[in-house]
Order: structure tokens, then sequence, then C-alpha cells
């Protein structure tokens, strides 16, 4: 079939143009949208108006969910980075009772529907005595970010020739400069585009945050807040333009650095 | 070794069970004392609040003058409201704008403390209905300060539905299938039970949220029929401006917010309570046993409560103000808004609105046989899901 | 200095040493972390809200009751329409999953096999990006499509088809969850599909097979742990989802999801909600051990 016939190579063109339509044609709305002169939202739009974007820059909630989901995000990643790499390493070079059973569990908070790890994570917090803070929302999150670094590390330790650790000892390294000078360079990219995805996936969470956040507002819960009310829909969009038009750099930055796909991984070996 | 490794996990869950089951069975305690004044703001407040109770007409200048920076957190019903409230212990939230169905299931839940009325400025100006309503005074303690109040609505439009509609039936007859919307919130039934209290008297119903079990029947029965004419049940008051907007719904039960959301666009909408009455809110801010902010909260109080705070809201929601000096700034913000919006209405019109309060087994005169606010729930829930 | 340094260098050789020689402690010391953060927040977390299943509520205060009792299971079972909206729930992911499985095939074999290397770098980005935009505005966004004033009556009237009517109903659901989950399987199948090598495909043709034989003898068994990792997103995303419905869905579209938010969120009795959070539980566990014999979780 890859050395297929003209005409079923344009058939599967025509079936890939329809699908990237139905991935890109709601987001162009959702652009075209933030020029919607009107809060309520219908079609076609009455006419264009800009006056969403310098609203949408002087609105102080807008700034405070923006700033606190792209903090919960870093330090989510900082811990789904420390974590996940850890148990990567540990899954790798070690045989023990449970091997086998921990990437079942750290897949368990993405593959159980959002809504169980939320009121599980829900029930600890209050049971801990803790209040809604930041603090909260990152441990939910990096609950589900874990995951995403240790697969990233651990396909990328898979591919690591074993020697190049044993010729580091042998050479008198001891074990943190091996893991500085021969590890960290070694699955520097899978860092990198594992953290990328943790932060993605944090960014835009919803469902388990609606459970961690109490009264805080994350991105994701303004734009909720604003669906719900629809007082100021075409800010929402004007956010989500912006977020588009900057993320476009880490998502191409990510594609050159991995070059190739997994979702939790992004890092598919490469058969030569 | 590994036996014992398990031993050690199962042994660290046990641990976690006890102490979690212990910390559950001990109860919260709550001595609170009435405060004599209001101390100095703690630069936060968290409020559980309607949609449209806290925009920034009103929350900003009252930040810049108090220092007390707003948090609102917008819950869809009365329930949403009485769970925010209790989570965490109750230690989240320092306000919530309750109302009546959820007023009292907050009190008698201990969640609330009492508050001083006399630290309320424009408390003696409320009209006097609501200045001690039984949905927040319990035995002459008062649990909060009423708001604003108003009557749900039927809203249709005047584009697509003629004759104008008179009564309720408009959204249970066939004529309008599925270009209708109704709330998605258990406490519909009463507007149900309301509307079969006037259509069909033998099922005697008096009181639409104290129904015995046949009369709840009887509710979920015409809301089951209703079902098949149904669009969608809103949730969120812009699910049906929207569904107004692009021409899915034409007719609906509303709140008098997505009325003036409409207008404001030169959407062609109306509104009437119709023949049968109507259900409606009267809402209260009310304090958190352990709100973590009280005094920013008694401040906010003072300043939704002040005249021109609740002309703001009142015009901005499209609901009566309990203050009754709005009436002039009412009239400032937009001219015959007053009326409009029954601020100067005879006492008539507010006994005229079946209060939205939450349906419980003991429903006066000795009687004990009502269905109460969980069986509620499950009816609503076999109607809907 | 250098004598610090030194000393320094020798405690780590000690500590470094010690662990050579005990590989176990290395393990522990590794392990430590995310297996304290695992087991104490998260999986005892789990335990004790299954355990609260079998409480109840006192209805007018809403305090937990110690009590054990089955009667949330007995109201899952009798109560017919927590069935039905289980039954939907299911139904709806199972055919999402499908739906995307169909979709993202032949869009990543057109990507990786045929595409000159260029497209495939746009397409690659067109993937992704919806990933970095908002879910909750995507899903919003399809309320305008779908209604009936909405884009996609509007381009229906245009070019003289008749207009539809799915809007606010059980097939906007469908359409929005498969829209909104299809990235989660294209990008697990093109990484299935890169890694099957050239000469595979090259010497399935030398053999005589055609396009079709090729594909359903030699790459799709190939693709099929990749497959098997994106459904895991497809089927248990939907399956949890209620911010979908509640959007998109009209009158009975109500998921699993949208009981247990509302009995967490609104009514506060946890006890039940927990209840109902067993089945799509117990139905990603078993899907989970099925597509782990598949080899999904080595293609996540």
């Amino acid at each position: 079939m890859i050395g297929a016939s003209r005409w079923s190579r344009v058939a599967f063109a025509c079936g890939a143009a329809l699908i990237m339509l139905f991935l890109l044609i709601p987001l162009a709305l959702i652009i075209v949208y933030a020029f919607n002169p009107s809060n309520i939202q219908s079609w076609p739009l009455s006419g264009l108006s800009t006056k969403w974007f310098s609203s949408t820059w002087h609105n102080e909630e807008m700034r405070h969910a923006l700033w606190l989901s792209v903090r919960a995000g870093l330090l989510a990643t900082a811990i789904a980075i420390l974590l996940g790499s850890t148990a990567a390493f540990a899954v790798h070079r070690f045989r023990f009772f449970g091997r086998d059973a921990i990437s079942f569990l750290f897949v368990l908070p993405i593959a159980l529907p959002g809504i169980i790890t939320g009121m599980a994570l829900n029930s600890f917090i209050s049971f801990s005595g803790l209040t809604f803070s930041l603090t909260t929302i990152v441990i939910g999150h990096a609950t589900f970010c874990i995951v995403i670094v240790y697969n990233n590390v651990l396909a990328r330790l898979r591919r690591t020739q074993p020697s190049l650790i044993e010729a580091s000892m042998d050479l008198g390294a001891d074990g943190w400069q091996t893991f500085r000078l021969v590890m960290l360079p070694a699955i520097a990219t899978a860092l990198v585009a594992g953290g990328l995805l943790a932060f993605a996936l944090s960014f835009d969470e919803i469902v388990v945050t609606i459970f961690t956040a109490g009264a805080q507002n994350t991105l994701p819960i303004w734009i909720f807040g604003n669906i719900r009310l629809g007082q100021q829909l075409p800010q929402v969009n004007v956010v989500v333009l912006f977020v588009i038009a900057v993320t476009l750099i880490p998502v191409a930055l990510a594609q050159r650095l991995t070059r190739d796909a997994g979702l939790l991984r992004t890092t598919a070996p490469r058969t030569a | 070794m590994r036996l014992a490794k398990l031993d050690a996990l199962l042994g660290c869950i046990l641990l976690a069970l006890t102490i979690l089951v212990s910390a559950c069975g001990s109860s919260k305690s709550t001595a609170s004392k009435l405060p004599t004044q209001i101390g100095k703001g703690e630069g936060q407040l968290s409020l559980v609040a309607w949609e449209g109770y806290a925009q920034p007409e009103w929350v900003k200048p009252f930040e810049r003058q108090t220092g007390c920076a707003v948090h609102a957190k917008y819950a869809g019903s009365s329930d949403e409201m009485v769970a925010l409230m209790r989570q965490g212990g109750g230690t989240q939230y320092d306000l919530v704008s309750a109302s009546g169905d959820a007023s009292l299931r907050l009190i008698r839940g201990g969640d609330l403390q009492p508050v001083n009325v006399n630290l309320i400025t424009e408390w003696k100006n409320f009209i006097p209905q609501l200045k001690s309503p039984p949905h927040n005074t319990v035995n002459g303690v008062h649990y909060g300060i009423s708001l604003q109040w108003g009557p749900n609505i039927l809203l249709y439009n005047s584009d697509k539905v003629h004759p104008a509609p008179t009564s309720w039936s408009a959204i249970y007859s066939p004529k309008y299938k599925g270009l209708i919307s109704v709330p998605k919130n258990p406490i519909q039934i009463a507007d149900a039970a309301l509307y079969l209290s006037k259509t069909n008297p033998s099922l005697g119903i008096e009181d639409p949220y104290e129904l015995t079990e046949a009369q709840l029947d009887a509710a979920t029965s015409l809301l089951k029929k209703q079902r098949p004419l149904i669009k969608k049940y809103w949730a969120l008051a812009s699910d049906e401006v929207e569904l107004f907007k692009n021409g899915d719904v034409t007719i609906g039960a509303a709140w008098p917010l997505q009325q003036s959301t409409l207008v404001a666009d030169k959407f062609p909408v109306k509104s009437l309570i119709p023949a049968e009455g109507a259900t409606g809110w009267a809402d209260t801010w009310m304090l958190s046993a352990h709100a973590p902010h009280p005094n920013c909260a008694y401040k906010w109080i003072n300043w939704v409560s002040s005249p021109k705070v609740q002309a703001e809201q009142s015009v901005s929601y499209g609901e009566t103000p309990a203050n009754t000096k709005a009436c002039a700034y009412m009239e400032q913000i937009k001219k015959g808004s007053c009326p409009i919006y029954h601020a100067n209405a005879p006492v008539a019109y507010f006994n005229s609105i079946r209060f939205w309060k939450t349906p419980v087994a003991q429903c006066g005169n000795g009687r004990n046989d009502c269905m109460d606010y969980t069986k509620w729930q499950q009816k609503w829930t076999e109607i809907t899901g | 200095m250098t004598a610090a340094l030194a000393a320094g260098r020798a405690a780590r050789m000690r500590v470094s040493a010690a662990l050579f020689r005990r590989p176990w402690m290395r393990a522990v010391l590794l392990l430590s972390g995310p297996g304290a953060w695992f087991f104490l927040i998260y999986l005892a977390a789990l335990v004790v809200l299954f355990i609260s299943a079998l409480w109840s509520v006192e209805p007018f205060t809403g305090k937990l009751v110690h009590h054990w009792t089955l009667d949330n299971f007995k109201a899952l079972v009798n109560v017919s329409t927590y069935r039905t909206i289980a039954l939907r729930t299911i139904a709806i992911a199972a055919a999402v999953t499908v739906t995307d499985v169909v979709l993202a095939v032949p869009f990543a074999l057109f990507a990786v096999r045929i595409a000159p290397q260029r497209l495939r770098a746009v397409l690659f980005v067109a993937v992704l990006i919806p990933l970095w935009s908002s879910y909750l505005v995507r899903v919003y966004v399809w309320r305008l499509i779908l209604s009936k004033d909405g884009v996609l009556n509007w381009v229906l009237e245009k070019v003289g088809l008749g207009a539809v009517n799915v809007g606010y109903s059980n097939w906007a659901v469908w359409i929005v969850f498969s829209y909104i989950w299809l990235p989660f399987m294209i990008l697990p199948v093109w990484a299935a599909i890169e890694r099957v090598p050239d000469s595979f495909i090259e010497a399935s043709a030398d053999l005589g097979a055609r396009g079709w034989r090729t594909f359903r003898s030699v790459l799709l068994p190939l693709i099929l742990p990749g497959i098997a990792a994106g459904s895991i997103f497809t089927f248990s995303l939907t399956l949890g989802d209620f911010i979908t419905p509640t959007l998109v869905g009209g009158a009975g579209s109500d998921f699993i999801g949208n009981v247990v938010y509302d009995n967490v969120g609104i009514a506060n009795n946890i006890p039940f909600a927990a209840a109902f959070a067993t089945v799509p539980l117990a139905v990603m566990a078993v899907y989970l051990l099925l597509v782990r014999r598949l080899g999904a979780f080595e293609a996540l």
C-alpha cells in the first residue's frame, strides 16, 4: 500500500486533508470569535472588533489566573521531572518485587477517569488538613504528570548503551559523576520533551483542578467561569489565541528536539 | 522480605484509614460570639455567589475602598452552594449568597455563624419582610443579611411565539416541542407542582415545596412527559442565552439575568409571570462558621446592602433590591427601572411569589409525610437522566 | 580548600561505594520519592474513597454516617436511570474510540508513509496545536458550529444541502468527543507506524501482497500496540468526562461523570458518587488489563 497506486495516494491525501480541516476549523473559529463585537456568540458575526483585546489585557482576574496556571505548571513539571526520572532510573537499573506493576501504577492517574482522581485527591486534601492553595493544585497536577516524564526517560534509558555507564565507572568516575556526565546528557532531550508535555497537560487541566483548587482560579477555571457567566466571552477567545501563538514555539521546538512522536513518549525509538 | 513489604504497605493504609475515620468522627465545635464592631480587613474575601452577583462594577470599588481582594466562585445551583460551603470543613469561603432552599440546610448543618445586624448600617432600611425572614432567621438569631429577590420568569422569543403565552402550560404542551429549555435543577419540580396546584386542584397541592408522595409523583410524571419536549436543560445562565440567540430554543423558564443579557444584545425576547404565579428566590449573604476573613465579610455585606450597590446589582441582574432606598439610585442608572424591577411594588407582589425553600419531611401542621429533598433529587435524576 | 574538596569527594566515594555494594539500597533510595507520593497521596486516597462508597450521608446536614451499607450499590442496580446512564456512557466512549481509530490510522499512514518530509512536519504541528489550546474553548466552539443557526447549518444551506438538527444531542456529544480526543489517538498510532521498518513493507510487496493485504497482515499487527495505547486515552477520557456532555449535550445526555460530579459538587453525597465511580473504575481496570496484553503500555 505504501508503494501504492496513484489513486490510493490521492484518496489518502483527500482523507488527510478532511481530517486536517476537522482538526483546524474549530481553532480558526476560536480565533475569529476573538473579534466578535457582541458578548453573545452566534453566527455569522455582526461585525469585527478588537475591543476585547485591550479589555482582556487589563483584566486582572485573567492575569492572576494565567500566572497561577503558569506557576502550577512549572512546579508540577519540576516535581514530575524529579520523581518521574528517579522512578525510571530505578525501574531501568534494578529488578525487584512489583517492578512490572509500577508502570501500571503510574499510568493510573491518567488512565482512570479524571473525576475519580479528582475526588480521591480532594478527600486526601480535606483529610490531611491542607487548605486549598497553589500546593494542592501542584499535588494534583504532579500526580498525573509523573507518568509522562517517567515514560519518556525510561524509553530513552532503554536505548542508552549500558556499556557507557560501565566505561564511566571503569574510568574512575563515582556514581554522581557518572550520572552528571554520562546519564544526564543522554536523557536531556527526553527530559525536555517530557517536561514540555507535562506542562501542556497541567496548563490545560480542568477536571482534577476543580477538585483541588478551592476558590482559586487557574486559567481553565477562569475560562469555565466565563463560559458559565457569558458576560465577556470573547475575552476567553483572546486568551486562547494568545496561548496558541505563544505555544507554537515550544511545540515546534519539541518537534525538532525529538523528531518523532508518541503521546506520553515523544521519543519513540527509530528503528534503523 | 516480600511479605514484610506487603505487611508494611497494608499497615500504612490501615493506619491512614484509622486516622481518617477518627478525624471524621470527631465533630466540629462552633463557639462563636457576635462581634460588636468590624475590625481591620484581612485583605482577602472568598465568596460563593450566583452568576452575576460579583460584577466588577461594584467589586472593583469595594476592593479599592477596603483593601479586601475579592475571590468569587460562581455556583450554578443551591445544592452546589451548600457543597462548596462544606468543602474542606467549611474553611474555604467566607460568604455565600444563599437562596431560601439552601439557607436552612446550611443553618441546620452548622455551617454558618450568626451575624450582628447592628453592624449593618442599611439593615434598618430593608423592606420589613426581609429583615428577619424565616429563611435566614431562626429563633430570633440572624444567620445572614437579605440581599435581593425576584421571580423565575417565562421567557420567550417575541418574533417566533404567537400568540404571547399567558400560562406555564406553554412549556408543557407539544406546540413548542424541541424548542423549550428549563433549568437543570431539582427545585424545578416546585414549578411543576405550582402549575399542578392550579390546573389539577384535586391533587390538593397547597405549597409547592411541601409535597406528599402522591403529589410528588404527579409532578414527576408531568415533568417526564415534558422531557421529550425539551431541547436542553440549561445548567448555566449563558446556556439559555445562547440557546435563544442561536434559534435552538424559543421559550423557556428563565432568570431575569438571561432576559437582560438578551435585551442588551437587542434580541427580541419578552417575559412574564404567568397566570399560575411563579416560584422565586430571596437571597441572603450568609457567613461561614469558619470564615477565614470575617471583617472583610462584614465590610462586604455593608457594601452590597448600601442603596447604590443594591441599585447597581438590581439593574444589572434584573432583580429586586431588599433596600427600599435603592429606588432613587435605580432611576439614576436607568430611567424607569425602579418600577420595572418592582423596587416600589406593594407587599402583595412580594407575597405572590413562592420563594424557594428546602423541602423537608416535617412540613407543618404536625404532618410528617412530605417528601424530603433527597427524594426530590432522586426523582429529578429519574426525569432527566 | 582542596583538602575540603578532597574530603567531600572521599565522602561521596564512600557513599557511592556503600550504595554500589547494596543495590537494594539504591533502589529504595530512588523509589522512595515517587513511591511515597503514589502510595500516600494517591492510592491511599483512592482506597479511602471507595471505602466511603459503603457509607451514607445524613440528608439535611450532609454529614457522613459511618454505618456499613450496600444501599448505594443497590440504588445503582435497582434504579433504571443509572443503568441507562452507565450504558450510554460506555456506548459513546466505545463509539468515540472506534471513530478515532478509523480517522487516525489513515491520517497517520498518509503522514508517515506518503507525505513528503516538510508536509509531515506541518501535519505534526497541526495535530499538536489543538492539544495546547484550551480543551474547554474547543468544546465550546462546537456549540456554535452545531447549533440550529450555527456554522454547520449555515454552510449546508449555502451549498444547497438541508439543515441538520444535531446540536444539543448525543450526536453532538459523539462528534465533539471524537474531535477532542483525536490527537490522543493520532500520536501513538503515528509513532507506531514510524517504528515499522520500511523493509517489512517492501518484503511484503516483494512477496506479492497488495496494499490492503500488507496493511492487514503486516502493518496492522505491528501498530496494534499504538492503537491500543491511543484507545486508553480516547476511552477513559470519554468515560470520565462531564464537561462536554454539559456543554454540548441535550436533554438525556448525562454521563456517569455528570452524576458523580453532581453528587460530589452539588448534592454532597460522596458515598453515592464513589459507588457510581466504581463503574468506570471497573470498566477501566478490565480494559487496562486487556490492552496491556497488546503491549499498549510500551507504546504510550
